[in-house]
C-alpha cells in the first residue's frame, strides 16, 4: 500500500496555515511516492497543523507544524524520525486516550471525501440495518438508546420521530440544523468537514424512520469549508446510489443570523423568508417546512444514529449517567491550554474537563469563569466545578449544557462587561417578534451600563432582575428567554464586578 | 443596531466600481473578479432559481457571489423571478447580515467578536485592527481599501482570535500573525 501523509483540511488547520504546509510538503511527498491525504481534524486544536505519516508502528504525528518547520521536518518525516515537534502516535496522547469516540471515531482518521474508506471503516452499516427494520422497530431502537437532541434543548429524539412518522401527509422532510451559532462550539463544523458521510447516513436513517423523501442541511455561511465538504460528499453519495430517487439531500446556506438556529426560524429561512420564530403549536413534526411534517435535528443528533443502529441501542445507552445517555462531543474553547473536541460519556465533571483534560488556561492565569452552552448559557465560577456534565445536573444549577461548548475565562475577565455583551448580542440577533426580547434587551444593556458607571447600583440591579424575569417568562423563544442565564449568573456569582465601578471601567484585553 | 445596517454610510464608493475579492486562502488565493452590475446577468441568475421551492436565499447568495452585493435594483428582478412582492424580497435582504446593499471594500476583514475569542484576547485584536486599518467596525475606509466588520463565531474558538479575510479563515491572530493579516488587508 502507498505510504500516506495526512495534513488536515479542516478550517481550524487551514486557518493556521495547513494549506501552505501541504503545498510546501507536496514536492517532498511526490519525490518519495507518498500520497497526501487532507483528513479532518482529530480535534486537538493546539496541535494544528498536525501532520501525520504512516509508519510501521502506526501513524506518527508532528505538531503544531508551520510552513517554517517544513525545511527541518521534510528530511525526517517519511521515516517518522525524531524532530522537536514529534508527538508520537496521536492515539497515545492523553487528550485522545481519555476520549470515547463513538460519533467522532473516524474524524481526523480517514479521508473524509472517500466513500470507500468510509465504508471500509464500518460506514453505511447502520443504514442497511435501518432499511431492514419496520418503521416502528427502527424508532424503538432509537428510543431504547436514550438519545436526546444535541442542538441544545435535549429533547428525546425518538419522540419527535414518532410524531413525524405518524403524521399523515403526501410528503415529509428531514432537516439538519447545521447553523451552529453558539460561540465556543465547532463540533458540527468538524464533523461535516471530517466525516461528512456519517451525517448523510444519519439523515438517510432518519428519513427511513419517518418516510421522508427529501432532506435539507442548513449550514451557516460562516462555515465555507463545511459547505464545500458537504456539497462534495452529497454528490459522491448520489453517484454511488445512496441518494437520489427515494431520498435526496440538498445543502442550503444561511445568511448570518443567529436566530436561524432556532428550529422554526430556520424553517422560515429555508422557505426563503425572514428568519422569524413561529409560535408553537403547530409543531414542526406536524406542520413544518412548506407546511409538511418535518423532523428537524442537530448535526450531532443525526450523526449519532449510525452507531446506534450498527452497534445496538444498548451499546449506546451503556454510556452516560441518569437521563443523559451516550456520549457528548464536548468543545473546549477560550483561554484553555488543550482546546478542541473531546468526546466522552456524559457524567465527567466540569472541573475535570477544564483542568485535567483542558490543562487549565493557556495564559497560565487562574480560571475565573466558564460559560457553558453558548451565548445563552450561564457563567459558572470554579466553585461549581464538581457539576457533572449532564442535562439535569446543569439545569439544577440554573445552567445548561446546550450544544456542549465550554468557554474558559481567566481572572482578567470583567463579568459586568460579559453581562452587557449578552444583552447586546440579544438586541442584535433578536428576530423582533416579541417585545420582551426586542425592547427588553435594549433596556437591559442600558441598565447594565448604569450599573457599570456606578449609578444607583442596588436599585438598578433590582430593575435588571425584574427585566430578566420578564424576558424569561415573556419571550417566545429561547433567545430572549435564556439571555437572563448569562446575565443573572454573572450577577449572582460575580457580584463584585457589578459593585466596583472602578474595576468595571478598566479595559480588558 | 450598533454594528449593522449602516456599514457603508458616509463611505460609499460607486456601486459600479470593480471589486476584486479573494475567495479562499491567504497566500494561495483564488481570485474572482466581481462582475459590474448588469440587470441582464441578474435576471439570468434569478431565472435559474425560478420554480424551486424556497429559492430566495440561494438566489440572493448567487447575486452576492456575482456582484459582491445585492443592490436595490436587484430587488424587483428577484421578486419577478420568484413571483414574490418587492416588499417581501426587500424584507429578506434587510433581515440577513450577509446581504449587503453595496459592495464591501477591496478587502473584507471580519473579526470574530464572540465570547470564546474575547477570552483569548479578542478585544486587543479588535482595537489593533481599528487602529492599524484606520477604520471603525461596520465601516469601509474612505479610500475603499478595506471594510472591517464584526462576526460572531467561526467555529475556531480554541484558536482565536479568529477572522475571515476575504472569506478565508485565519486564526491565532496575535502579534506577528495579526500584523500579517493587517498587511494583507492593505495590499
Ligand atoms: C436562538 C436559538 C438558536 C439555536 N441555534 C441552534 C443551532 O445553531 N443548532 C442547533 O442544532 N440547534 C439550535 N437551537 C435549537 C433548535 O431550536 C432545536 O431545538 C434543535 O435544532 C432541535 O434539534 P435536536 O433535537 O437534535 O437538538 C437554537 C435555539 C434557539 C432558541
Ligand atoms: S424571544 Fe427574541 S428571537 Fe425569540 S421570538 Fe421573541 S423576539 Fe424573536
Ligand atoms: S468565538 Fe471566535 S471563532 Fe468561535
Amino acid at each position: 500500500m502507498t505510504q500516506r501523509l495526512y495534513i488536515p483540511g479542516d478550517a481550524a488547520a487551514v486557518a493556521v496555515g495547513a494549506d501552505q504546509v501541504a503545498a510546501a510538503l507536496a514536492p517532498h511527498a511526490a519525490a518519495k511516492g507518498v500520497a497526501i491525504v487532507r483528513n479532518g481534524s482529530r480535534g486537538a486544536h493546539e496541535l494544528e497543523t498536525l501532520v501525520e505519516i504512516d509508519a510501521p508502528q502506526g501513524r506518527v504525528g508532528y505538531g503544531p507544524i508551520d510552513v517554517e518547520d517544513v525545511a527541518t521536518l521534510a528530511p525526517v518525516l517519511f521515516d517518522a524520525g525524531p524532530h522537536p515537534k514529534r508527538v508520537g502516535r496521536p492515539e497515545e496522547l492523553p487528550f485522545f486516550k481519555k476520549q470515547t469516540r463513538l460519533t467522532f471515531a473516524r474524524c481526523g482518521v480517514i479521508d473524509p471525501q472517500s466513500l470507500d474508506e468510509y465504508r471500509a471503516a464500518g460506514g453505511m452499516k447502520g443504514l442497511e440495518k435501518a432499511q431492514s427494520l419496520q418503521q416502528a422497530a427502527l424508532i424503538d431502537q432509537i428510543l431504547q438508546s436514550g438519545l436526546r437532541g444535541r442542538g441544545g434543548a435535549g429533547f428525546p429524539t425518538a419522540i419527535k420521530m414518532k410524531t413525524t412518522a405518524e403524521a399523515k401527509a403526501p410528503r415529509k422532510f428531514v432537516v439538519c440544523n447545521a447553523d451552529e451559532g453558539d460561540s465556543g462550539t465547532f463540533a458540527d463544523r468538524m464533523l461535516m468537514e471530517g466525516d461528512p458521510f456519517l451525517l448523510i447516513e444519519g439523515m438517510a436513517i432518519a428519513a427511513t424512520a419517518i418516510g421522508a423523501y427529501k432532506g435539507f442541511v442548513y449550514i451557516r455561511s460562516e462555515y465555507p469549508h463545511a459547505i464545500r465538504a458537504m456539497q462534495k460528499a452529497v454528490e459522491t453519495a448520489r453517484k454511488a446510489g445512496y441518494l437520489g430517487d427515494t431520498f435526496d439531500i440538498e445543502i442550503r446556506v444561511g445568511a448570518g443570523a443567529y436566530v436561524c438556529g432556532e428550529e422554526t426560524a430556520l424553517l422560515d429561512s429555508l422557505e426563503g423568508k425572514r428568519g422569524q420564530v413561529r409560535p408553537k403549536p403547530p409543531l414542526p413534526a406536524i406542520q413544518g417546512l412548506f407546511g409538511a411534517p418535518t423532523l428537524i435535528n442537530n448535526v450531532l443528533t443525526l450523526a449519532a444514529l449510525p452507531f446506534i443502529l450498527t452497534e445496538g441501542a444498548a451499546a449506546y445507552k451503556d454510556y452516560g449517567m441518569g437521563r443523559s445517555r451516550g456520549t457528548m462531543p464536548i468543545q473546549l474553547a477560550g483561554d484553555i491550554k488543550n482546546g478542541g473536541l473531546f468526546e466522552t460519556a456524559f457524567g465527567m465533571s466540569l472541573g475535570e474537563l477544564v483542568n485535567d483534560i483542558g490543562g487549565g488556561t493557556q495564559t497560565g492565569r487562574p480560571v475565573r469563569a466558564v460559560q457553558v452552552g453558548g451565548p445563552l448559557g450561564a457563567y459558572f465560577p470554579p466553585s461549581y466545578f464538581d457539576t457533572p456534565f449532564d442535562y439535569e445536573a446543569f439545569t439544577a444549577k440554573d445552567g445548561l449544557i446546550g450544544h456542549g461548548g465550554i468557554v474558559v475565562f481567566n481572572d482578567t475577565v470583567n463579568m459586568a462587561r460579559q453581562a452587557r455583551f449578552a444583552m447586546e448580542f440579544c438586541t442584535v440577533e433578536s428576530c423582533g417578534k416579541c417585545t420582551p426580547c426586542r425592547i427588553g434587551s435594549v433596556r437591559g444593556r442600558e441598565t447594565i451600563e448604569k450599573i457599570m458607571a456606578g449609578e444607583d447600583v442596588e436599585a438598578n440591579l433590582e430593575i435588571l432582575t425584574d427585566l430578566c424575569n420578564t424576558m424569561k417568562f415573556g419571550s417566545l423563544c429561547a433567545l430572549g428567554g435564556f439571555i437572563p442565564y448569562p446575565v443573572m449568573s454573572a450577577v449572582r456569582h460575580f457580584p463584585e464586578d457589578f459593585r466596583a465601578c472602578a474595576r468595571a471601567l478598566e479595559p480588558v484585553g | 443596531m450598533w454594528w449593522r445596517g449602516n456599514q457603508l454610510s458616509g463611505h460609499c464608493r460607486s456601486l459600479f466600481a470593480f471589486n476584486r475579492r479573494r475567495l479562499s486562502g491567504i497566500r494561495n488565493p483564488v481570485t474572482k473578479t466581481l462582475t459590474k452590475w448588469d440587470p441582464e446577468i441578474a435576471a439570468e441568475i434569478a431565472r435559474r432559481h425560478a420554480g424551486k421551492e424556497g429559492a430566495l436565499l440561494p438566489l440572493l447568495h448567487d447575486l452576492m457571489h456575482e456582484f459582491g452585493c445585492v443592490p436595490d435594483a436587484a430587488v424587483p428582478i428577484a421578486a419577478e423571478a420568484l413571483n414574490l412582492s418587492r416588499a417581501e424580497v426587500h424584507g429578506v435582504v434587510s433581515f440577513y447580515h450577509d446581504f449587503r446593499r453595496e459592495p464591501a471594500g477591496k478587502h473584507l476583514v471580519q473579526l470574530c467578536r464572540a465570547e470564546a475569542c474575547q477570552a483569548r484576547g479578542g478585544d486587543a485584536a479588535a482595537a489593533r485592527c481599528e487602529a492599524a486599518l484606520g477604520v471603525a467596525f461596520g465601516e469601509t475606509r474612505a479610500d475603499g481599501q478595506v471594510t472591517l466588520e464584526p462576526i460572531y463565531c467561526l467555529g475556531l474558538c480554541a484558536s482565536g482570535p479568529a477572522a475571515l479575510l476575504d472569506g478565508a479563515p485565519v486564526a491565532r491572530l496575535k502579534g506577528e500573525r495579526l500584523e500579517r493579516l493587517l498587511a494583507e488587508a492593505q495590499r
